[in-house]
């Protein structure tokens, strides 16, 4: 099999070649920066709110052992079961277990990006259960059996037109380009899904101690549907998504929804702290709640980069990045794309395998410019690389930097150097663009300046 | 004041202009220019790849020889982050912590250097032009500077500036990742050219010349009619 870097690099080949996908991600990104800004603008002052929630997720991650303590010890005396699982393969166990003898054939879920980290409709399905995706997004990406394309917007990668064909092959429904009927069309299709469902599986935006409540923030009113209608209702979450007070969510609500896609607030915004209480007319009978790690406390032991477990899932850093905008999420290969995933997935699922996506960022920073919880992202990209090669450095490029560090510590080489690549520079027009080219990887696409005739430093001597 | 200057491997082979544009205008105002001939690179090339020790084997030298500068001005955005704040991570906890920090601190790059150290906005250039103003990450995030470069272009005189669509936006030079994923690389400066070309500037002017390597080579090959062109080059036409 490939490497994962040999993947990336093929993706993004082809991706970057086609202009129109590009063209399609742009258009949409570019829409959603004129409605954030909007967004931004409503604050008295964007930059304290993104002081304080930074502190108050530094609160919480430094403080994880208690809060997590203080969750689960609420929602367990309202008559939650909670889970704890190290791997995702224990997670995928115990919700298997849970939903096993319940006698469930229909499973209806919400968006989790925590469930497609463990890849757990693969695991539901072979099992043998129908799981449908509830968002609308996901619905899509699902009937194409496609992973989410981003964090946020799972099919933004697909025109009206893609959608309408996929409905049409899928759903048996008349093409339309109109958004409405588009809906609907899912709309009628989902309902009877949400009421055949036997089981609901939701994620989770925020964990809050306080309370032992889960904080759920969507657009289209499906994980209230997925909440409410099926008998049991699961939950699964990263131990990361702790916030330490129910008051820090008037903070937290808006700005993940202006730095996620521009809103004020998003649509519905629900808190679940455990099953049908005996006063209650409705609601589940049967709450579960599963707390995933899967290599997060590793993240956490790591005093340089744990901020990174402050993200709050809004999807800004892979919106701002000019990386992102010409690959396309589909190209990483991740569970997390963008400059998030770039940072968490070396973390989460190996760093020799996953430190090309940390090599695959120009370091402009737009990500941590914009990070609502200020992750200090670009500049953990530059430790993954440096993880990397204290750990295992390569023997050909270990020789290369040792070349540069001799060269340019060493005036005479330095100049033997110039004064080779200007006795050469007749002949580079020769090969120029062609693979014996030695600056192929410039040249196949960018012409290259001639060393000056004369350099600065030869002009300063000129001056002695 | 004496001003050492710090001139990248790059612009000494193939911008030699820059530097030398630089000591004009520094003369012009009244200072005196020191250059450290056998300081040719930053380490930032190592740095950015991971090799740390190899990169603290350039920087050292670099150090020790601007120790006693009164105060460093970089031909690059990009080259003054790494002096001004890449050093002090790279030596944090080793014998030369105190020598990067304190050398942070008198590091500037040139238009900051113009603009907030010495308080000079007009240094009586004329370029007449329409031009389009490319910010450098480096620069722009890293040192946090978007004014000084734009205070200086708008008392240029004859000169237009029209700012592009996502001026802030990278150009895709990102130094070994250009080589390293040339498509990824050159798609970005295809979107930055697509920006440039709609202000139909004359110029993209940058204080960065690796941007404008990167921005140039995609222009030349395009057949472009846009041409690129250093702040410092500007500021010295008259």
């Amino acid at each position: 099999m490939k490497s994962f870097a040999a993947q990336f690099n093929e993706r993004a080949e082809v991706v970057t070649h086609d202009l129109r996908h590009r063209q399609t991600i742009q258009t949409a990104l570019g829409k959603y920066e004129v409605q954030r800004d909007k967004g931004k603008a409503a604050y008295q002052s964007w930059e304290s709110a993104r002081q304080l929630a930074a502190e108050t997720k530094w609160d919480a991650i430094n403080h994880l052992d208690r809060y997590l303590e203080e969750f689960v010890d609420k929602l367990e005396a309202r008559g939650t079961k909670v889970y704890w699982a190290t791997t995702g393969q224990q997670a995928r166990d115990l919700i298997m277990g849970i939903i096993g003898n319940k006698k469930a054939r229909c499973i209806v879920k919400s968006k989790a990006m925590t469930a497609e980290e463990i890849h757990l409709n693969d695991a539901l399905e072979h099992a043998g259960f129908e799981v449908v995706e509830s968002d609308l997004g996901e619905y899509i990406v699902q009937l194409r059996k496609e992973a989410p394309y981003h964090i946020v917007f799972p099919a933004m990668h697909l025109t009206r037109r893609d959608i309408s064909e996929l409905f049409e092959r899928e759903l048996g429904s008349a093409p339309t380009d109109n958004p409405e009927e588009l809906t609907m069309i899912a709309r009628r299709a989902l309902r009877k899904k949400y009421l055949e469902a036997d089981i609901g599986i939701t994620g989770a935006n925020f964990a809050i101690a306080e309370t032992g409540m889960i904080s759920i923030t969507e657009n289209e009113g499906n994980a209230r549907l997925t909440a409410a209608l099926p008998r049991v209702m699961i939950s699964l979450l990263g131990i990361e998504k702790i916030l330490p007070r129910m008051g820090d969510l008037a903070l937290f609500l808006p700005m993940l929804a202006t730095a996620g896609t521009g809103q004020p607030l998003t649509c519905y915004n629900s808190l679940y702290g455990g099953p049908r209480q005996a006063d209650e007319p409705d609601g589940p009978e049967e709450y579960h709640v599963v707390l995933i790690d899967n290599r997060r406390t590793e993240l956490l032991a790591d005093a340089e980069q744990r901020d990174a477990l402050h993200c709050i899932r809004c999807g800004a850093c892979l919106n701002v990045c000019p990386i992102y905008r010409n690959v396309g999420g589909h190209t990483y290969g991740t569970t997390y794309s963008g400059p998030i995933g770039s940072v968490i997935t070396p973390h989460l699922r190996g760093l020799q395998d996953w430190k090309h996506l940390s090599s695959a960022s120009s370091l402009c920073g737009a990500c941590t410019e914009t990070c609502p919880v200020k992750i200090d992202l670009h500049h953990h990209l530059l430790q993954n690389r440096r993880n990397a090669v204290q750990e295992k450095p390569g023997v050909l490029m270990k020789l290369v930097f040792q070349a540069f560090a001799f060269l340019m510590n060493s005036p005479g080489c330095y100049k033997a150097i110039r004064l080779v690549s200007r006795a050469m520079q007749p002949f580079h027009r020769f090969v120029k663009g062609t693979r014996l080219d030695p600056m192929y990887a410039w040249t196949k696409t960018r012409d290259l300046p001639p060393v000056a005739s004369q350099t600065f430093k030869e002009y300063w001597r000129t001056r002695a | 004041m004496t001003v050492t200057l710090f001139i990248p491997c790059f612009v000494d082979l193939m911008y030699p202009r820059v530097g030398i544009s630089m000591v004009r205008i520094l003369e012009k105002l009244g200072h005196k220019i020191e250059y450290p001939e056998e300081l040719t690179c930053c380490g930032q090339p190592a740095f950015n790849s991971g090799f740390w020790d190899e990169s603290r084997a350039v920087a050292v030298n670099v150090l020790r020889r601007l120790q006693n500068a009164e105060v460093v001005v970089i031909a690059s955005g990009s080259c003054g982050a790494m002096l001004k704040v890449f050093y002090p991570e790279l030596f944090a906890g080793t014998g030369h912590a105190r020598q990067a920090s304190l050398l942070a601190e008198k590091c500037f790059e040139f238009s900051d250097f113009l603009v907030t150290r010495l308080g000079v906005t007009d240094v009586g250039a004329r370029f007449p032009a329409r031009v389009t103003f490319h910010d450098g990450c480096h620069g722009l995030r890293e040192l946090g500077k978007k004014k000084p470069a734009r205070d200086l272009l708008a008392r240029v005189r004859d000169l237009t500036l029209v700012e592009m669509k996502d001026a802030e936006t990278c150009c895709g030079f990102g130094g070994t990742f250009a080589a390293k994923f040339p498509m990824i690389s050159t798609a970005m400066a295809e979107v930055k050219c697509a920006s440039a070309f709609e202000t139909k500037a004359d110029y993209i002017v940058s204080n960065d010349s690796s941007c404008l390597m990167q921005v140039q080579g995609l222009l030349d090959r395009q057949g472009s009619p846009l041409k690129t062109i250093h702040l410092a080059e500007v500021l010295a036409q008259s």
